[in-house]
């Protein structure tokens, strides 16, 4: 299937999934999983960094419009698109990466793909909680739901990835 | 140019980057009620604090003329005294009690901030919400009107200066009653413009203009200005006039806010009416 199109479906099923079900699941208000993160995780190496950053914003935008939070998701994607080719550099493996492929669990194995996934989640989570709370007083708060978001979100987003290679 | 250009092309994810974030900010702050309070209040706190420092020195300096002032006002309060008047035998008053019929209470305010340079002025004073202020209460300067409590935080509230285009006040000519309504053109800040005047009623260059009972914000009588010039009548019904302020808008520093205790009372019986 062409690469395009197999992201084009997998941004509308992961907005469908996330307002349906994922904004609907909060545990003692704690923990709220976000995986529709994994979209920009799973965007092609060679994106363009201007078109990753715009289509992390339109992401974040999509969850926005449903949940009525205009501008939280979307500057914590953006936020998080920032991030990503500094956090790719930071943990590269032995040669370059390959050209057109996606960069799922079963391309470079699982230890890359956490260490990746657990950074950038952590700094969209960071920044989504702090805006949304939009103060630093009870940072312990903020500091316990990120963490738990957290580790919820890339629970999420590992498992998500060992169904889909499977197939 | 070329060089700058060359840092843009090297820096453009992150100079990217930073647009798309402040636009995220923007919309944020925008639709979001929470974030816009918060935003603003920090906001407020700020400047208030700013201009409270300014206007506190500036006052220092201006204290010679409310000095002036206070002592004429208290002359004038002297003479009102009941010591003052003669009691003869043969003549009786009907005092109304006002303790029991107290409509409107006064409270003294500084002006920490006021312009009268734009289109839309506002003045920003230095009491708000914890010192009973409400929005929609009249403020006056020396018994004359300065404008309409807009907005209020904590500790401060923001006026819609008479001298902003987007306030009408209910004015009448005092010798005669006439109503019409009180508005500021814009252009020179000691003239405002009253309105719906019919053609036939006559008017003199110098007479008083006071607010009329119809408003639910001032008390009847209180001083806008005085007729300086009659415009023809451009052939309808009514015709303008232009009145000289009696306040001196660019002076303004202490005023009293004026909340009405029946306003309540009066407001709902008019919407009764309407239904």
């Amino acid at each position: 299937m062409n690469f395009i199109v197999k992201n084009i479906l997998r941004f509308i099923i992961l907005v469908l999934l996330q307002v349906t079900i994922f904004n609907n699941i909060q545990l003692s208000g704690f923990i709220n999983p976000y995986l529709y993160v994994l979209f920009i995780l799973l965007l092609p190496f060679e994106t363009p960094a201007w078109l990753l950053l715009f289509l992390s914003f339109l992401m974040g935008f999509s969850i926005d419009v449903f949940s009525n939070t205009i501008g939280m998701h979307a500057s914590a994607c953006v936020f998080m698109a920032f991030l990503r080719p500094s956090i790719l550099n930071a943990i590269s493996v032995r040669d370059n990466y390959e050209s057109n492929i996606e960069q799922g669990v079963y391309v470079y194995g699982f230890s890359w793909f956490f260490k990746y996934a657990l950074f950038l989640i952590l700094a969209h989570h960071s920044f989504l909680f702090i805006v949304e709370v939009f103060s630093f007083s009870n940072f312990g708060d903020t500091a316990l739901r990120i963490l738990l978001s957290t580790i919820f979100t890339l629970t999420l987003v590992v498992t998500s990835q060992f169904i889909i290679a499977k197939k | 140019m070329k060089n700058l250009l060359q840092l843009i092309v090297r820096f453009h994810f992150t100079i990217l980057f930073i647009l798309i974030e402040l636009v995220c900010l923007l919309l944020l702050v925008n639709n979001n009620n929470y974030h816009k309070t918060v935003f603003l209040n920090s906001n407020n706190a700020i400047s208030g604090g700013i201009y409270e420092k300014v206007t506190s020195f500036s006052d220092y300096i201006r204290l010679t003329n409310i000095n002036d002032q206070l002592s004429q006002e208290n002359t004038l309060l002297h003479n009102l005294l009941a010591e003052n008047f003669k009691f003869s035998a043969d003549s009786f008053f009907f005092y109304n009690d006002s303790i029991f019929k107290q409509q409107f209470v006064y409270r003294s305010a500084k002006v920490i901030n006021n312009s009268v340079n734009k289109q839309r002025n506002y003045i920003t004073l230095n009491k708000g919400r914890d010192q009973g202020i409400k929005p929609e209460m009249g403020v006056v300067a020396n018994n004359c009107v300065v404008g309409i409590v807009k907005s209020v935080s904590n500790n401060y509230s923001t006026v819609l200066s008479l001298l902003n285009s987007r306030l009408k006040i209910s004015a009448k000519i005092k010798k005669n009653n006439h109503h019409g309504s009180l508005y500021w053109d814009g252009k020179d800040y000691r003239k405002a413009r009253l309105t719906e005047i019919p053609s036939h009623v006559e008017i003199n260059i110098g007479d008083t203009i006071i607010t009329s009972s119809y408003s639910s914000i001032f008390p009847e009588g209180l001083l806008l200005g005085t007729a300086s010039e009659v415009l023809p009548s451009s052939g309808g019904n009514f015709r303008e006039i232009v009145i000289l302020l009696s306040n001196d808008f660019n002076q303004l520093s202490y005023v009293d806010v004026i909340g009405d205790l029946l306003k309540n009372e009066r407001l709902e019986l008019e919407k009764g009416v309407e239904k």
